[in-house]
């Protein structure tokens, strides 16, 4: 379950190592053991082991988004809150066990499961590799506190309040895109990130359906075979044995479509989640850089606006070169940054997908021995 | 009749020779045997005549009997009448008074029928009653063999084939005035059964009028007995009295005699006439084949039926426009066998024609007892969007699978060795014009009386309350039940795995489209080109699980509606020998309350109305005893049907389930070779 944070190569600077060994289901929360081991003397002690909610997780990117030096980085996509596909009370069985559940049903949930610790380490991870994110005070909080946090849950006004933002946001994304750009490297990468951008989404979505639909027919091997066994059951000719052997075959064909609808989900699906979401994180950047451009080109309105009046002048110039100074800052941080993404990007999906591609193979194997096996069986008898 | 000297072959087979030298008295003892057997189990004997009568007696007596045959003629005659009359002698010995009295002149011995099944005292008459077939068999087989010093048993039966053919009533005399023969030789080492014959002869003699029609059968073995000459005439004369009023009965035995020569023909791959016999084969084949093939001869002669006959529908073709078009159908024929006109022949054909053929044909062979192949129903809005011709896929797919079906339908039928021989089959294979099946539409008239049919067919199926009496037909029709359902439950799934597949299929090509997209928005070169790469591979993926799909669907789903099809096929057998112990039980309870008038007439002492009184007994115990063999002869034809369709269906569903898998795994080796070609693509992102 660790395909992106190798493929993302975190982790490779031994002096701080983030894990979440483990999770555990509570009521309606889960609860992430976040486990932390450090050669860095900003910490106390070298090794932590703590207790996080999702929440911590949302409180600790907003902080970090909240942070005005930040402004010039990608900010490492919060991890999406876990969704169990089934209602609450799914998770509640997990806590309380595996037997008012069906094992199949828990498989599913565990492989949910994981894959939220999963997306939640990630998170913690891109952070500790960043050399200005590890360095983060609250970052470093939410790793060595060891009781609950007790973040503010968000009110139903913030809520709304983040709601309206994104809105806005949005609005002057649209605006951004109006902005005669000056740089070349950034009018390109605001071309290329916006476009990028709603095609990823796309297919993320349609990954989603088809990756969905596999798993249907999986179900549906595992739903023949079991009426295949019941029809064997009540018959007592030589019929009897081809259903069990049929039953038997769809039964294992279940199992290697399981894994490769799985699989893909995991190796593909997941890979363009997380960069639809990183993408969306590189587009925050451009976002606050054209902020500033628009802060810079609006001192620089005023400041001659100033000039003309001659009033209050020095202070324009220095709100003009403040801003100039900011604008120059982000365009700097965010040139490496996005570069850095780039190549982030094409490591990753070159991994992700020559892993899916040999995990095909590899099943598709599996099934043709097993499908020769019983073919050869069924002729034979 | 042809046929019947070549329907000998099996139950004679060259392999018993050696035991031609065997003492008569052996054949004897194997009588005695078979009937101690069957004393012993009572129970299975009345429930479950076929399996007893013709395991058992089937290698001893017939087999013994041939070497009788040729060592001594009169012997083996004795011998050839073999289940009824080694059941009935030994029965008459070991209980004679019993059972004369019973059979004879107590009357209520006809009445319970649970009563005779059940006890094993009473088994003459219900071995009498329900093996029939077999006696006329065996008589039959007297035929065949009367002559044999004078030549090959072969040639003399020819000749006796063609008067037999003809079924006169002297063929009927034949029969009987040789059956006293048969039957002389046991009796004679016993002293008591004369009595017993003479007795029941006496009884005959009282009342004359009442026993007629029953007696008539017993007569034809037992009356005979002690006094081979005299009363072999007598009972013949009986038998001929009896005859106009029993025409049915004989007729039906008649029927049987000639219905062994179209499955005979079949197997030699003769051509005979079989249009004079073909459409009473089924009876034929059924009723005297079933019985006197054990399970094992079954088998391997299902083993032998290879026959060369392969049809194929292919070129479906809308005829006409608007809502008057049809879809013809090629039907051709490629086959080796005789009795067709050519080797290879072809036929235009329209849906309504393979409806009619359904018709004619259930018409004919389901009363017997047949299991006649379902073609696919019909279906107005498939049609309809074929008729009004728009050329999307959902209405060429809909056309596909009719003529698929259309396709499984025909050689299911020619399959059976007993439809193929039905006139109308070759005549829809072979003739070039067909008159239009009329009563096949849907809304027709005709349509709606079928429906209404149906309907008082379900409502009579729930109100017959049937005592199943025989253990395998209990098991049996509940297995089809569950079968039914469970396949029902298959097919569900399995429908829903086409959906998915389909659905994974259009959701695989989106995706492969919007990677393709992706790829082309991208700005690293190498990934640029692995995505759209892996777009094309996607592609390929979704073409093939379409191919799957259609896999899923017209190897797998079809068998299992098609099987749904051929298992409610299964339950209508059942049924119609349901109906035909209805009719028999009906019969029972007339004859009951007809005897029930006698006796209040004998008491009230008025003979005038006494003599249409015993008339009408008379005329109902002939009922009784020609519907209770109707039934045991439906009962023998549907088992044997069932064990047919029960083959038939394992190997069907073998080879569809290994075809099934063949498609699997070719679409997973295709699988894998697309997978590992786009590798080297996306190692080469960099």
């Amino acid at each position: 379950m660790t395909s992106i944070s190798e493929d993302i190569d975190l982790n490779n600077d031994a002096s701080l190592v983030i894990d979440i060994p483990d999770a555990l289901c509570e009521r309606d929360k889960v609860k992430f053991t976040v486990h932390t081991k450090t050669t860095l003397s900003s910490f106390q002690k070298p090794e932590y082991s703590v207790q996080r909610q999702h929440e911590d997780f949302i409180w600790l990117h907003d902080t970090i988004v909240e942070t005005e030096e930040y402004a010039g980085l990608i900010i490492p996509p919060a991890p999406p809150k876990p969704d169990f596909e089934g209602p609450r009370e799914k998770m509640h069985k997990l806590g309380e066990g595996e037997s008012s559940m069906t094992k199949e049903e828990y498989a599913k949930m565990k492989q949910e499961l994981e894959k939220t610790v999963q997306v939640h380490e990630v998170f913690l991870q891109r952070l500790s590799s960043h050399p200005m994110f590890r360095k983060d005070r609250n970052f470093q909080i939410f790793l060595e506190y060891d009781q609950d946090l007790t973040v503010r849950r968000k009110n139903a006004k913030e809520m709304f309040g983040g709601f309206f933002k994104n809105m806005v946001k949005s609005a002057d994304e649209v605006l951004i895109s109006g902005v005669k750009e000056v740089d070349e490297f950034f009018e390109q990468e605001k071309n290329f990130l916006l476009d990028y951008s709603s095609k990823i989404k796309d297919a993320t979505a349609k990954a989603e359906k088809m990756t969905r639909s596999h798993k249907n027919v999986a179900d549906d091997y595992n739903h023949i075979s079991g009426a295949l066994n019941n029809t064997a059951a009540d018959n007592n000719t030589a019929f009897k044995k081809h259903l069990e052997k049929c039953a038997e075959v769809f039964e294992k064909l279940r199992k290697v479509e399981d894994r490769m609808a799985s699989d893909q989900e995991l190796k593909l699906t997941e890979l363009l989640r997380y960069y639809t979401r990183d993408i969306q994180a590189a587009k925050d950047l451009l976002y606050r850089r054209a902020r500033a451009l628009a802060d810079y080109e609006n001192s620089n309105k005023a400041l001659d606006k100033a000039r003309l009046k001659g009033k209050d002048v020095a202070q324009a110039e220095e709100n003009q070169k403040q801003c100039l100074q900011k604008f120059d800052k982000l365009s700097e941080s965010g040139k490496k940054e996005l570069t850095s993404f780039k190549a982030r990007r094409v490591v990753a999906f070159r991994k992700n997908l020559i892993e899916m591609t040999e995990l095909e193979i590899k099943h598709a194997k599996n099934s043709v021995s097993l499908l020769q096996g019983s073919i050869e069986i069924l002729k034979s008898n | 009749m042809a046929a019947s000297s070549e329907r000998s072959p099996p139950p004679f087979p060259d392999s018993e020779e050696p035991e031609l030298l065997e003492d008569s008295d052996e054949g004897a003892d194997a009588f005695t045997g078979t009937s101690i057997s069957e004393m012993d189990s009572p129970s299975p004997d009345s429930t479950k005549p076929p399996k007893d009568i013709f395991n058992e007696p089937l290698e001893d007596i017939f087999s013994d009997p041939l070497s009788n045959v040729n060592s001594e003629p009169q012997k083996k005659v004795d011998t050839k009448i073999p289940s009824p009359s080694s059941d009935e002698a030994v029965d008459l010995f070991s209980d004679p008074l019993d059972d004369d009295s019973e059979v004879v002149s107590s009357p209520e011995v006809q009445n319970p029928m649970p009563d005779l099944l059940n006890e094993p005292v009473q088994a003459p008459k219900s071995d009498v009653l329900g093996e029939p077939p077999v006696h006329k068999n065996a008589a039959r087989q007297q035929d065949i063999f009367e002559d044999p010093p004078k030549g090959s048993s072969k040639s003399s039966s020819v000749k006796k084939a063609a008067s037999a053919e003809l079924f006169s009533d002297e063929d009927e005399e034949d029969l009987f005035k040789e059956l006293p023969k048969v039957v002389t030789k046991k009796p004679q080492p016993s002293g008591p059964p004369v009595d017993v014959f003479t007795e029941v002869k006496s009884d005959v003699k009282v009342k004359p009028q009442v026993k007629d029609d029953p007696t008539d059968l017993f007569a034809e073995e037992a009356l005979t007995a002690p006094a081979p000459k005299p009363s072999a005439s007598s009972s013949s004369s009986r038998t001929n009295g009896v005859h106009s009023e029993e025409h049915d009965l004989f007729s039906e035995a008649t029927v049987e005699l000639s219905l062994d020569s179209p499955r005979n023909d079949r197997k030699k791959k003769d051509a005979v006439k079989p249009s004079v016999s073909a459409p009473v084969a089924p009876v034929a084949s059924s009723s005297s084949k079933a019985p006197s093939k054990t399970l094992e001869e079954l088998e391997e002669e299902e083993s032998e039926d290879t026959f060369d006959l392969n049809i194929s529908v292919t070129n479906p073709e809308k005829v006409g426009d608007g809502m008057n078009a049809y879809m013809a159908y090629k039907v051709s024929t490629q086959t080796s066998l005789t009795m067709f006109r050519s080797k290879t022949f072809t036929v235009r054909r329209r849906f309504s024609d393979f409806l009619g053929l359904y018709e004619k044909l259930s018409e004919k062979h389901l009363q017997n007892g047949y299991i006649v192949p379902p073609p696919p129903e019909k279906s107005i809005l498939g049609m309809t969007k074929v008729k009004v011709g728009k050329e999307d896929p959902s209405s060429a797919e809909f056309v596909e699978r009719r003529r698929a079906a259309l396709e499984r339908y025909l050689q299911r039928v020619v399959s059976h060795p007993s439809l193929l021989q039905d006139p109308d089959v070759r005549e829809f294979l072979e003739k070039e014009e067909l008159p239009r099946a009329v009563s096949t539409q849907a809304l027709s008239g005709a349509g709606f009386l079928k429906m209404l049919n149906k309907a008082t067919d379900a409502v009579s199926k729930m109100t017959i309350k049937m005592n199943e009496q025989d253990v395998w037909f209990d098991e049996k029709i509940q297995d089809v039940e569950n079968e039914e359902q469970h396949m029902r439950k298959l097919h569900v799934m399995v429908e829903s795995l086409v959906n998915h597949r389909k659905e994974l299929s259009g959701n695989t090509a989106v995706f492969a489209k919007s990677v393709a997209m992706l790829g082309s928005s991208e700005d690293n070169t190498a990934l640029s080109r692995a995505l759209s790469q892996l777009a094309e591979v996607e592609d390929r993926i979704e073409q093939l699980h379409q191919e799957q799909a259609a896999n899923d669907f017209f190897t797998f789903s079809e068998l299992l509606a098609d099987y749904i099809r051929l298992l409610g096929a299964v339950k209508g057998c059942f049924d119609q020998r349901m109906k035909a112990w209805q009719r028999w039980q009906d019969a029972e309870n007339m004859l009951q309350k007809k005897r029930e008038v006698e006796a209040k007439l004998l008491w009230a002492n008025k003979p005038d109305k006494l003599q249409q009184a015993k008339d009408e007994i008379a005329e109902w115990e002939a009922k009784v005893t020609q519907y209770e063999r109707e039934f045991e002869r439906i009962s023998a034809t549907v088992r044997k049907e069932v064990i047919r369709f029960d083959k038939e269906k394992a190997r069907d569903f073998k080879r569809q389930i290994i075809k099934y898998l063949e498609s699997l795994l070719n679409s997973q080796q295709q699988l894998i070779k697309y997978w590992e070609a786009f590798l080297p693509e996306a190692k080469a992102i960099a």
